[in-house]
Parts: C-alpha cells; structure tokens; sequence
C-alpha cells in the first residue's frame, strides 16, 4: 500500500488537516497534540467513542447524488398546481433578485462595521426606505425573524407604551399565529380574541367596543387582509374605537397589497406589521418568511423597538453617505436584559431581497400586481360559488388571494383536498370539517381557475 | 507595423516580477453609489407583471380602503436595478471574501456551495409548507434525519427544528422551562433565571422577555464563571441556568459538571447555549454534563451562510422530560413514511410559522451528511489547533495581551485584549478593527459589558488555512506597528475601503436619527413632508 493510501484524504472543507502541516503547527506552537488544548475537559464528561452518525458523503459527487435522491421525493409548486397560501405564497420571484440575493458578498457576509460592510448598511436602508414609502410612515426595522415575531413584538411595544394588559384580537387570524402571539405576550398580556362575523366575516364591532369598555386594552389587532383573505371595511372604525379607548392600534399587512389597498397609517395604525415573504421571497416550505413593523418617527415608538434600526448619517468625507445603528442603547446587544425584548441574527438578507423586488417593481407594478391579484381572486371566487355544493361565503367583500370557501356535500373539507392531490392540484387547507381556504395570485391564469372549478365539480358531491 | 511589434532588447532583469508583497495591496471597491431613490427616471420599470385575462374586472374598492397616491418607490430599469445592487455587493466583504477570523463568538466558516445549489432546486424552493405530507416526504425525511443527527451530536432525546435563529432557539428553550414550571405548578415559585456576562446578550434578554428575573454570575479571577456567586445565587427560586461554555473568552469551564449539579440540587433546570460548539463536536456533549436542553445556530456550527444578519436556523434538543413541551408540529416516522404531529397538548405552541428556516435545514444536513463523525471530529480539532496557533502568534505583538486562565489552553476562540496598547498608544481596539478593514479583513469587538478593555475576539474555525491565519496575524501585527510608530493612520482608518469613517452622532438624536429616505429629506433637508 502506498502512502497516499494509507493516509484519508483531507477533506476539501476542512484545511490543515494534512499530516505535515498539522504536525508542523503544533511544532511551532510547542503542543505534543490537539490532546492539550482540551485539558480543561474533564475525563468524565468526555466521549470516548465516535460519534453514531451515518458513513459520510465525502465526494461532492456522492453528497449530490444523495440529495438528488431526496429531492426526488417532493412535488414542487411547478410541478403541480397550487392553490395554496394561508402566509406562505406563490408569487413570481424576477431573477434578479435571485441574482442579488445569491451573491457571494451578500450571502456569507455577517455583522461587519459600515466601513468593510457599506453595501449591507445601504441595501437594508434603502430596504427600510422603500418600506416605508409603502407604508406611508417614516420608521421601519431591519427585519425580524417573521411575521409571527412581528406581531408579538408590536403588541408587547403597545404594551409598553400604554402600561396595559389586556390585547384585543379582532379579525380572523391564523391559530398558529394566534399560538405565538399567546406565548409571546404571557408574562405581561392577556390576548382577547373576538370572533369574527360567521355571515359577513367582518369584526364584530359591538364586541370590541365591550371588551374595550373595560379601560385596560393596551391594542386592538386587526390584519389586512385577514386570515381569510377578507379586506375588512371596519378597519377604519377599529382604529376609532382603539383610540376613544386610550389604546394603539396595531395592524397586520401584507405589504404586497399596497400598491391599491391603503397602508393601515392612513386608517390610524399606530404600528404596522407583517411578512415581507409576498416581496420576492421563494416560498422554501415555509423558510422564507420574515417580518417588518414600522411606525412613525415619534420617539415613544422608536424607542421601543427591540430590533435593529439603520439610520443615514455623513462620514469624515463630504458627499458620502454613512449608515449607522439608530439609537442602539435600545438593544440587548448593548444592554442584555435591561434592552427591549432581544436581537440577534434574524432576517436581514430577505429585506435585501425584498429592496431589489420593490426597486424593479416601482408604483406601477406594485399597482399593477394588486390589481391582478384581486381580479383573479374576485374571479376564483365568482367562478368557484357556480360549483354545486360548493358556497363563497361573505358576498361581495373584497378578498386578495386568499379566501373561504363552505363545502355543502357529503364530502368533507380533507376528502376534498385529498381528491384534488390526485388530480394534480394543491389546494383547499381545511379550516373547519367542510371549510377550507384557497389562494390565487399573479401566477395563475384564468384557465388555472376554470381547470380547479371543473375538477371540484367532479369531486365535491 | 504598430509600435509594439519593434524589436526591443530585453534582459532578464527587466522581465522578472517583484514578488507580492507581505501583506496585500487591497483596495475595496468604490462606487460612490447613490441612494436608489436618486436613480431612474418616471416611468422606468424593472419588471413587467402578468395582466388578468381582459373579460375580469378589478373589483371596487371601498374608498376609505382605496390608495390615494402611488407609494413613491424608485422607478428604474431593470439593468439600472441590477447595475446598483452589483455595485453595492461589491461595496460588501462576505466570508467568501476575506479571512473571516475577526467575527469572534459568530464561528464565521466555509458555507459549501453545493448546499446553495440543493436549497436553490425548486423541489426545495418552490415547496408550499402546507402542502399534503405525501408530496414532500424528501424535506420531512431531511428534517426527521437531521434531528436524529442532532440528538447523537448533543446526547439528548429529542429535538426541534423550528427556531428561526439562535437567539430565537434561546427563547424556545427559555419558554420550554417556563413550560415545564408550569405544568408542575412551581412557575409562581421559580421566577429566577441564571446566567453569566460572557454568554450572547441573548441569554439575559429572552429570559427577561418570557417574565423571569434575570441574575448574571460574573467571572472570578481566573475567568471562570464564580461557582461561589452561583452557590449565593441558586435557591428555590431558580428556574435554569443558562450558560455557554466554553464561554465567549475561549475558556472551558472544567468544574461544568458541579454548576450542573448546583442547580438540579435546587430543583432548577439547566440549558446549554452551545453557539460555541465548533471546537467540541464529538469531543463532549451538552448530555455528558447533564444538561436537560442545549441549543445549537445552525449558521454557526453547521455552515449555514450568515446572510448579512440572518435567515439563520436554530436547533433546540432537550431530555425526554422536556420533549411533551417541544414546538408543534413535530415531524415524525412511522417506519413507512414521515408526517407532521399537530397533537401535542402540552407544546409551548408555534416558535414561528410552518417548519423552521427550511433552506438552512437542509444545508446543515448536507454539511453533517458530508462529514460524519470523523468530520465533524477533525472540523473541531481543527478549529482549537488554528485557534491556538493563532494565539501562539498574536500573543507575540506588542501590546496584546489575554486575560484571565494564565497558562491555560483556549478552545475554539480567545477573547483578547489591547489594553496595553490603548495606554501605550491612545489608539482603541475599534481603530485597530477600522485599519484592519484596509488590508480585505476586519474584526469586531464582540458583546458589550466590555469587561475585557479594548477586547478582540477572534474565533478561526476549521476552515483557514495556515497561510490564512499567518496572514491574519501579520495584518494585526503591521496595525500594532503603526499604532505604536504612526498612530493618526490608524486613528483615522479605514483609508481603502467604500466609505470613510461615519459621525455617529444624530443616530442617537430623535431630532436627527433619519431610518428612511423620506425621513432624511424631511428631518435633515428640510423638505415638506
């Protein structure tokens, strides 16, 4: 056997792993072996095996070959038609953000100073910017982990700002959201969720204004679209009420409406927030969302974010843009327990994405696609309710991309999604035994809509 | 014939190549960009969207809920879009870049990029979560398999994959632990949480968030964790310990197991911040000095790029007492296929939507599956041998100094300090950071209290070579020699890079602070709003 085979090879991620120049390390350091640095490990805690892990795929070849493997065993959103949406959507990603995103500089960069890192600084302040001309307001974060942390953070910063305890729900919202806003909030709030209207699957007013006659509601929640993917045309009373009773009003977005819809500062939302995933964000199984909150630029709401804020300033240089952190003592990176809530690595490189998306979009896709998008849900849902035991609840109210419907057959909501699996079609996540919801958006063709129509015409009896 | 075709006597000597020069003559690029609001003209798009088949209508829109004005969003080309975004990553050092050695406590380490091309396939980046479990049994299998890989890497029972991040995993094990107090009935007793100063800020802040009160051990004269300030501090009002270790100096805390067993004395539970964890894979787990939970950043230990701050992913493990607490849903195999289990009465709920930062899932699995014990082994010996050879050499340079433990080893990293020559010099460990920028590499000074003055903290992992790591340490040699022979140079740094030092000073003025374009031109330009 020759020496090259006797010796493994090193393995391509891992250098200084060859023989000689490991042994010539230690011999500059004066070490016998790695032994000596882990001295301080104690005999008893130590390992004294291998580790039980499978044999490794150390050629790139193999490694691919075996994820290959595994990748074959999923049925992507091209392969088959997919009405599905519930905070996860299928949306036209344009390939320069992907070519953006991508970069290596972008990708494996971290936490640099402005100085090695200046790109970073700016691309996530102009992401912040172009947020914040969506949002019709002045301040908006670098993002955090997703939309569910958004929400938790923006109602406790309600909580913190009000010194109240109780946060009024009132508009249809997701359970699993709904789950992370309760553990969220528990030590300091208590979460009062308020039926949505069964009929018109609008708040229910007269609710809110009893929960709020009690003088302890710290915000009202609503979301636009709501969970259903009903525009609420009481979003502008919700505000009304929350403010008569000494309350903020926080309000959920999807900020990809907002090319038509108006954002929620301009029907008295004292802070936004949301999932910018719907900005050029592949949907990944649910890997790609990440959440925004945004306010006005008052100090009260400023100073209780807990997340980072990149702000403009000069350098030593005349005409040179600097980027720096706004008002960091904030944090619990300079202040551990005593910041706001905490930071860490979060989401930063899908604001980068989500800048790119908008800076190609401008007004008139962003108008374009919101026109596009509840024209094809206005349709789906016209077309859908000419389906025999199929019912479109809530009449007329304007929906975008997702919404309900009632199956009135024999079938329930779980036979009925698993029909349309057959046939090639994702759709229908069941909400209720025979209720589901569906979502359309610009990637879907009225002819994607008539083939769901006729294929629940043969499955829904 | 054109003048470089004339015959010219050369000489050996005016054909040789000067050799590169010791340290390199970096230039970052420069492009002066201006702000994408600056760019383009009315009417310039980037990107045309599909139109609804002309027979459906726009529905109305109430008026109330109607946009008034087109929100004023930059409009460009699509080549002037990727031209200013092209520029600004250029404007960028990535860990592909440079020898990312100075993001201390961050393990900054090769991102393999077949993992990218696994994640950028649409069977991975086109899947919907909520898509019927038989349609994706090949993520399900990659999520089930690599928490299998977890539980051997830890030594616990079970783990979960849904945290977006480590501090978000911090808080998963932090809302377990108020969990499990309150299943027993003790979370009104036990409202205490322990940590020490040397862990993430994390630590302290995601337990004060979840309602604990927060004590922080500090460390005693030899760096340690004091085990006598943890004895004052334990008593049946604690509810964990929260500890990293090795801690962010780079120093093992031996007596680990007896900080363990001081808390379970006193009925508390004890969680593992394992963001440390590069340099003892497979060398001792959080299991092997009884812990009951441990966390591990993804992005970290198992190569997931950092992204620029994120998406990260986040691994929690916990003990089969603490598994009923895990995040819904878990995913489960009945030997068959994989499913998702939503029936888990006693979960602390959703810790974020659908099933975690997927894309760096299955990097972190392409990563372990490609290593294996004997990888993950060497990756970890590797990373304390590069690491106490770049001790070995830093140690040398004038005014460097590393405190506390004397005489003993370091794991993966050392939090060192320029105490020395801040007194010798004036220049601060900051400056130094900024002059190193000028030769493609930069450092920072790593978590606040600063109870190192002017700390550095530097953490090579496994994937420097020792070319790199010389190369490092001759940079911050070079800086030390300027700081003591020319320290304006270094005062004033970085001279090659994008931008010039920022005045921080209105980011912290609400008069002046200006987080968005509209908010500059109206708060510093004075314009109307």
């Amino acid at each position: 056997m020759t020496s090259s085979q006797a010796q493994p090879p090193a393995h391509p991620y891992i250098p200084n792993t060859v023989p000689a120049v490991r042994q010539a390390m230690l011999d500059e350091i004066g070490a016998a072996s790695v032994e000596e640095f882990y001295a301080d490990i104690p005999d008893a805690i130590r390992l004294h095996r291998p580790l039980d892990l499978p044999a490794p795929l150390t050629s790139e070849a193999e490694l691919g070959r075996h994820m290959e493997e595994l990748l074959a065993r999923n049925t992507s959103t091209r392969q088959a038609l997919s009405f599905l949406g519930s905070g996860c959507y299928q949306h036209h990603v344009p390939a320069v953000v992907d070519e953006i995103v991508n970069r290596g500089e972008f990708l494996t960069a971290y936490a640099g100073e402005p100085y090695e890192d200046h790109g970073r600084f700016q691309a996530l302040w102009e992401y912040q910017s172009m947020m914040a001309e969506l949002l019709d307001v002045e301040v908006v974060n670098v993002p955090v982990y997703d939309g569910f942390q958004a929400a938790g953070t923006a109602l406790r910063m309600a909580g913190r700002i009000t010194g109240r305890r109780r946060l009024v729900v009132a508009t249809a919202t997701d359970a699993d959201k709904l789950s992370r806003i309760r553990d969220y909030v528990r030590p300091d709030h208590d979460v009062s969720v308020v039926p949505v209207d069964r009929e018109t699957g609008r708040a229910d007013l007269d609710a809110v204004r009893e929960l709020l006659a009690r003088g302890d509601t710290a915000a009202v929640y609503a979301e636009s679209p709501s969970a259903a993917g009903l525009v609420d045309e009481s979003l502008p009373e919700l505000a009304e009420l929350a403010h008569a009773a000494g309350a903020l009003y926080v309000v959920g977005c999807n900020p990809l409406t907002l090319g038509v819809l108006a954002p929620p500062s301009s029907y008295g939302a004292d802070i936004a927030c949301g999932d910018i995933q719907p900005l050029g964000i592949h949907q990944s199984f649910g890997g790609g969302n990440a959440g925004f909150i945004a306010t006005r630029d008052e100090e009260r709401l400023v100073a209780e974010f807990p997340s980072r804020l990149f702000g403009l300033v000069p350098t030593t240089v005349d005409g040179e843009y600097g980027f720096g952190d706004v008002a960091y003592e904030r944090t619990s990176f300079a202040r551990r327990e005593e910041g706001k809530e905490w930071v860490g690595t979060a989401a930063a490189l899908h604001g980068i994405g989500a800048g790119v998306y908008l800076a190609l979009m401008g007004p008139q896709g962003m108008r374009e696609i919101g026109e596009t998008i509840l024209a094809l849900t206005a349709y789906a849902r016209r077309r859908l309710a000419h389906v025999p035991c199929v019912d479109v609840p809530f009449g007329e109210a304007l929906h975008f991309a997702d919404f309900t419907v009632r199956y009135s057959g024999a079938r329930t909501a779980a036979e009925i999604r698993a029909g349309l699996k057959e046939r090639g079609i994702f759709g229908g996540v069941p909400t209720g035994e025979r209720e589901a919801v569906y979502c359309v958006t610009e990637v879907h063709t009225k002819a994607d809509i008539d083939r769901l129509a006729t294929t629940l015409e043969e499955i829904v009896k | 014939m054109s003048a470089h075709h004339m015959p010219v006597s050369v000489t050996p000597e005016d054909a040789r190549v000067a050799p590169k020069p010791r340290l390199r003559r970096y230039q970052q690029a420069s492009w002066d960009e201006k702000l994408v609001f600056e760019l383009g003209a009315p009417g310039e798009r980037g990107v045309l969207v599909p139109a609804p088949d002309p027979s459906i209508d726009v529905p109305e829109i109430p008026a109330a809920l109607r946009r008034g004005t087109p929100p004023a969003l930059p409009e460009l080309s699509q080549q002037q879009v990727l031209r200013h975004y092209m520029r600004l990553s250029q404007e960028n050092l990535g860990a592909d870049l440079n020898i990312d050695v100075g993001q201390g406590t961050c393990t900054m380490k090769y991102s393999p990029k077949i993992n990218d091309q696994f994640v950028r396939d649409p069977r991975i980046a086109a899947l919907h979560p909520l898509q019927d479990d038989d349609t994706v049994q090949g993520v399900l299998r990659v999520i089930h398999d690599l928490e299998q890989l977890l539980k051997e890497i830890s030594g616990m029972d079970r783990v979960t994959l849904q945290p977006a991040a480590g501090s978000a995993a911090i808080y998963t094990n932090v809302a377990m632990i108020r969990a499990y107090f309150t299943a027993r009935g003790e979370l009104e007793q036990r409202d205490e949480v322990i940590t020490t100063v040397f862990s993430h800020p994390s630590n302290a802040a995601c337990a004060k968030t979840a309602g604990f009160k927060v004590i922080t051990l500090h460390p005693d004269a030899d760096g340690y964790p004091d085990i006598e300030a943890l004895k004052a501090a334990v008593g049946p009002r604690t509810a964990a310990l929260l500890i990293t270790n090795p801690e962010d100096t780079g120093i093992y805390n031996p007596r680990i197991e007896e900080f363990v067993r001081i808390v379970h004395d006193a009925g508390g539970l004890c969680s593992y911040d394992q963001a440390n964890a590069n340099g003892i894979l497979g060398i001792t787990r959080a299991r092997d000095a009884g812990f009951d939970l441990c966390h591990f950043n993804l992005h970290k230990t198992f190569s997931t790029p950092h992204a620029c701050g994120g998406p990260a992913a986040g691994a929690c493990a916990v003990t089969s007492e603490l598994a009923p607490y895990l995040p819904y849903p878990t995913v489960e195999f009945d030997g068959t296929r994989h499913f998702l289990d939503h029936d888990r009465p006693q979960s602390v709920g959703k810790m974020r939507p659908f099933h975690g930062v997927v894309p760096n899932l299955v990097r972190a699995y392409a990563w372990i599956m490609a290593l294996g014990a004997e990888g993950l082994r060497a990756a970890a010996e590797t990373a304390v041998l590069n690491n106490n050879y770049l001790l070995h050499k830093v140690r040398q340079i004038p005014g460097v100094s590393v405190p506390y433990a004397e005489g003993r080893p370091r794991v993966e990293q050392v939090r060192y300090s320029w105490e020395k020559l801040y007194e010798d010099t004036g220049v601060h460990s900051e400056d130094i950071g900024l002059r190193a920028a000028d030769f493609g590499t930069h450092y920072w000074t790593s978590h606040h209290p600063y109870l190192v003055p002017e700390p550095m903290t530097l953490e090579p992992t496994e994937s420097y070579s020792r070319a790199d790591l010389d190369e490092y340490a001759a940079i911050l040699a070079e800086v030390a020699r300027e700081a003591y022979e020319d320290p304006e140079t270094v005062r004033t740094a970085p001279h090659r890079s994008s931008v010039h030092r920022v005045r921080p000073e209105a980011l912290d003025d609400p008069k002046t602070w200006a987080v968005s374009w509209r908010a500059y031109r109206r708060k510093i330009l004075g314009e109307p709003a």
